[in-house]
């Protein structure tokens, strides 16, 4: 029972060497964020570094769960938007209310993707699509165009300003829970791994048995889940409902994915990948905000956006390098 | 005894088109039962009935005893019977033990995976097949033959009363068809049931009780295999009586008998190598010439074809396609100088499944169909109608989708795919393989006509009828390097059993 399956990092790299470049690369950018600025590895910093960021990771994580099976879900920002709304409007009752309510009607979203792949047989691209504008412009007819302020007397605000046991910030204690929870069910269920089974080849997954139909189903009600809680830290952390936030997030979110190494076209994937790659993306801001601070140069918001695009083709070009080496589904008789 | 199944009156209509009508099977418990017939007889749609896949129309079946109410492959699977598909469907991604246990993963708490007794269970039962791979890298670094294994170490390990393979051997290289056979002699040891479907008739000889024919989508006749000859089979297989085919051979091929002159020479070889796979390789292709490539699996044949279609690049030597000097670098140059190559699999890279008959046939050809930049359509259609009347391609209409077509007629529309072109030389990468015997005779006509004239043919197949019928000459290859040559006529299968048999000794 011992040690063949000790923990072997050579084996581990072999076989996951996206995995490998994304922390290499994550390593380097704090090393050289520790080194170039002072208060870059201050408490302060990490702090809301990792509050802020809690949102993306969330989504993305939800994101990969679809990408997985070969899909992808556009609507997650929107979706966000929505629920950060529903969170403000309930609020009052406290977070014990605020943040199932918030997540439910997240929930609900996926449903309706769910509902069109699997059922309607619509592509993911479309439906997802669908339900972006129809969620985007739901967000503004509840909250009439307006960001709707939370009630700072319930508890509500705590989870996206306060910390636990004054270490860390709620939000990304509750990400990181669920993040594990997803971990899980990823590595270790036959759900997890009928997901990942789907997106190698639908139709052999169905002659093997698998429940193709629930497990499509389930990774874009958790899509839509994700990002529900995403709404709840975002209404949360900024005292508001935001009915016009969310662009773009779908992107960052494959974005995160793509460069935690999972595959577009599905069948291969990793959950803490995913989260290094969201990670990655959050410090390359992070890391330009304190270049401007220091005041040697001077990146406008634009120009930031440019440097991000940049870094990620560098990432997914030094990933294509490492995977050169290995070729999976390629054998020659 | 009892039967384990039986299904009778089975009728099943696509879109209007009758796949089967009247179908039946009777298996008993602990036989091995073959199921034969050409491609688009039925026997797949049979099977698919059984396991839940299709939908029957009307008929009833019986397993078990019981009325099967089986609508889907998890209640197949349930109800155990598991199948192997002839198309390979495991997911190449995902670990060895993944597609082993996959939705029958051992467990902590009914919950958690126990991902070390999965890969223990996976190696005990592949032990079984002689087989001892890392279970945990991707089912896809591994060749064909081990991913056929796999699946069919999948079947076996759910406890299954019947397993159904079909073409479970058609990658599979001799002696794991033998461990293959030792699995089904198990199986049946074990009272367990096999539905045994191939092409390859000999192997029936071998394993099988009783044998089932179909024609049509009728089943035709259900007998005990001794006592059987192989010519009655195929007599059956085609509807055909067994004088008519003792007469004209076994194959369509008449290698080397016309005595045909040499044509000019189209493709010269000197010294080629293009990695470890393929060193030295001298060849001088005439027109109106069949050079046949013999050797096992991996002795480098379709390493000649991918370097003469100029997909691998030359380490060495020289490559001259029609008195042209230097090597084709890629494959759109060789096209354009008249090279076609028909590729082995064909499912990967042959057919686009979703586009129609039309699209597939004149991929290659696009180019040279264009008039005034437009793609003319008016001559497109035209030469997709007379190929497919040349060719008897067997399909509703030509924008019908090419996946709907059986193997036979889908490999006939990429053989016309190539001859469209009007090549001068065509490699054909197991042109026969995983084609019903009737198909096979008119796709090996469809050859020789095409080298009568005036084509030069690099044929490669592991099919030694056809080969040694086949060929004007023969080049045997062992580990990338030649090592006879074989001329025609007077090549016999043991002529090149004995070529191929004396290679493996020198080398071992």
């Amino acid at each position: 029972m011992l040690d063949t399956n000790a923990f072997d990092l050579r084996k581990y790299i072999s076989r996951n060497p996206q995995s490998f470049a994304v922390w290499i690369a994550l390593a380097l950018l704090i090393l050289f964020g520790l080194i170039r600025y002072e208060n870059f590895g201050g408490a302060y910093n990490i702090t809301s570094f990792l509050n802020y960021n809690s949102m993306f990771i969330i989504i993305s994580v939800g994101m990969c769960f679809v990408i997985m099976t070969g899909g992808i879900d556009l609507s997650v920002g929107s979706v966000a938007a929505f629920t950060s709304v529903v969170a403000a409007y309930l609020s009052p009752y406290g977070i014990e209310v605020a943040l199932p309510g918030a997540v439910l009607a997240g929930v609900c979203f996926g449903a309706i993707n769910a509902f069109s792949v699997v059922i309607l047989r619509i592509p993911p691209f479309i439906a997802t699509l669908a339900t972006m504008l129809g969620a985007k412009g739901g967000a503004l007819v509840i909250s009439g165009a307006q960001t709707i302020s939370v009630d700072w007397g319930s508890n509500f605000t705590k989870m996206g300003m306060e910390k636990a046991l004054n270490i860390l910030p709620w939000s990304i204690v509750v990400v990181g829970f669920v993040v594990i929870v997803l971990w899980v069910v990823l590595e270790k269920t036959t759900l997890g791994r009928t997901v990942l089974a789907i997106g190698g080849g639908e139709d052999a997954s169905v002659l093997m048995g698998l429940k193709v139909n629930r497990a499509t189903a389930f990774v874009y009600l958790l899509s839509g889940g994700c990002a529900g809680l995403a709404g709840v830290i975002l209404a949360s952390g900024f005292g508001a409902g935001q009915p016009l936030e969310g662009i773009g997030w779908e992107l960052s979110a494959i974005a995160s994915v793509v460069v935690g190494g999972t595959l577009l076209t599905g069948g291969f994937g990793s959950v803490t990948a995913t989260v290094v790659g969201a990670l990655l993306l959050g410090l390359v801001f992070n890391i330009l905000n304190f270049e401007n601070g220091k005041g040697t140069i001077s990146f406008s918001a634009y120009w930031q956006m440019v440097i991000r695009g940049g870094f990620l083709f560098a990432v997914i070009l030094f990933q294509a390098k490492v995977n050169a080496g290995r070729s999976v589904g390629k054998t020659q008789s | 005894m009892t039967q384990l199944l039986s299904m009778s009156g089975i009728n099943k209509a696509f879109a209007g088109i009758s796949a089967l009508s009247d179908a039946s099977l009777e298996i008993e418990p602990g036989e091995v039962h073959a199921l034969i017939g050409q491609n688009g007889a039925g026997k797949s749609t049979l099977i698919k009935i059984l396991t839940g896949v299709y939908r029957r129309d009307n008929g009833v079946v019986h397993f078990n005893g019981l009325d099967s109410t089986i609508s889907s492959p998890r209640e197949a699977q349930e109800a155990r019977i598991a199948t192997i598909y002839q198309e390979l469907n495991l997911v190449p991604l995902r670990s060895v033990t993944e597609n082993v246990m996959m939705g029958y993963e051992p467990k902590f708490f009914g919950v958690f995976i126990d991902w070390q007794s999965a890969h223990k269970r996976t190696e005990e039962i592949l032990a079984r097949f002689g087989i001892d791979i890392d279970v945990r890298a991707p089912l896809g670094s591994y060749s064909t033959a081990i991913q056929q294994l796999v699946a069919i170490a999948r079947a076996v390990s759910l406890n299954a009363r019947l397993v159904i393979m079909d073409e479970p051997t058609s990658s599979l290289d001799t002696s794991e068809v033998e461990v293959l056979f030792g699995v089904v002699k198990g199986l049946k040891e074990a009272g367990v049931s096999v539905l045994y479907v191939s092409h390859f008739l000999d192997e029936l000889f071998e394993i099988c009780d009783r044998v089932t024919t179909m024609r049509d989508g009728k089943t035709v006749d259900c007998r005990n295999i001794a006592g059987t000859s192989k010519l009655e089979l195929i007599a059956g297989m085609l509807g055909r009586d067994v004088g008519e085919i003792e007469q004209s051979g076994m194959t369509e091929f008449n290698g080397g008998a016309k005595g045909l002159e040499k044509g000019e020479i189209l493709i010269t070889a000197e010294g080629v190598s293009t990695g470890p796979r393929l060193n030295d390789f001298d060849m001088t292709l005439h027109r109106g010439e069949i050079i046949g490539l013999g050797g096992l699996l991996g002795a480098g044949r379709t390493e000649v074809a991918r370097a003469i279609f100029g997909v691998d690049r030359l380490v060495k030597g020289r490559l001259d396609v029609k008195g042209g000097t230097g090597n084709l670098d890629t494959p759109a140059a060789a096209i354009t100088s008249g090279v076609g190559f028909l590729t082995e699999d064909r499912k990967a890279e042959g057919i686009i499944p979703d586009m129609s008959v039309r699209e597939n046939l004149t991929l290659a050809l696009l180019p040279k169909l264009k008039k005034f930049g437009q793609i003319d359509r008016a001559r497109e259609k035209e030469l997709v109608d007379h190929f497919i009347k040349a060719l008897g391609i067997k399909t509703s209409d030509m924008e019908q989708p090419i996946r709907e077509l059986s193997g036979g007629n889908q490999q006939k529309v990429l053989l016309a795919r190539w001859l469209a072109i009007n090549p001068d030389v065509l490699i054909l990468d197991e042109p026969t393989r995983g084609v019903d015997v009737g198909a096979k005779r008119e796709i090996q006509s469809i050859i020789r006509e095409a080298v009568e004239n005036g084509v030069g043919v690099i044929l490669i197949s592991s099919e030694f009828e056809e080969i040694v019928e086949g060929a004007d000459r023969i080049i045997v290859l062992n580990e990338g390097r030649i090592v006879s040559e074989l001329e025609n006529p007077g090549i016999t299968e043991e002529v090149l059993v004995r070529a191929l048999a004396q290679t493996s000794e020198q080398t071992a």
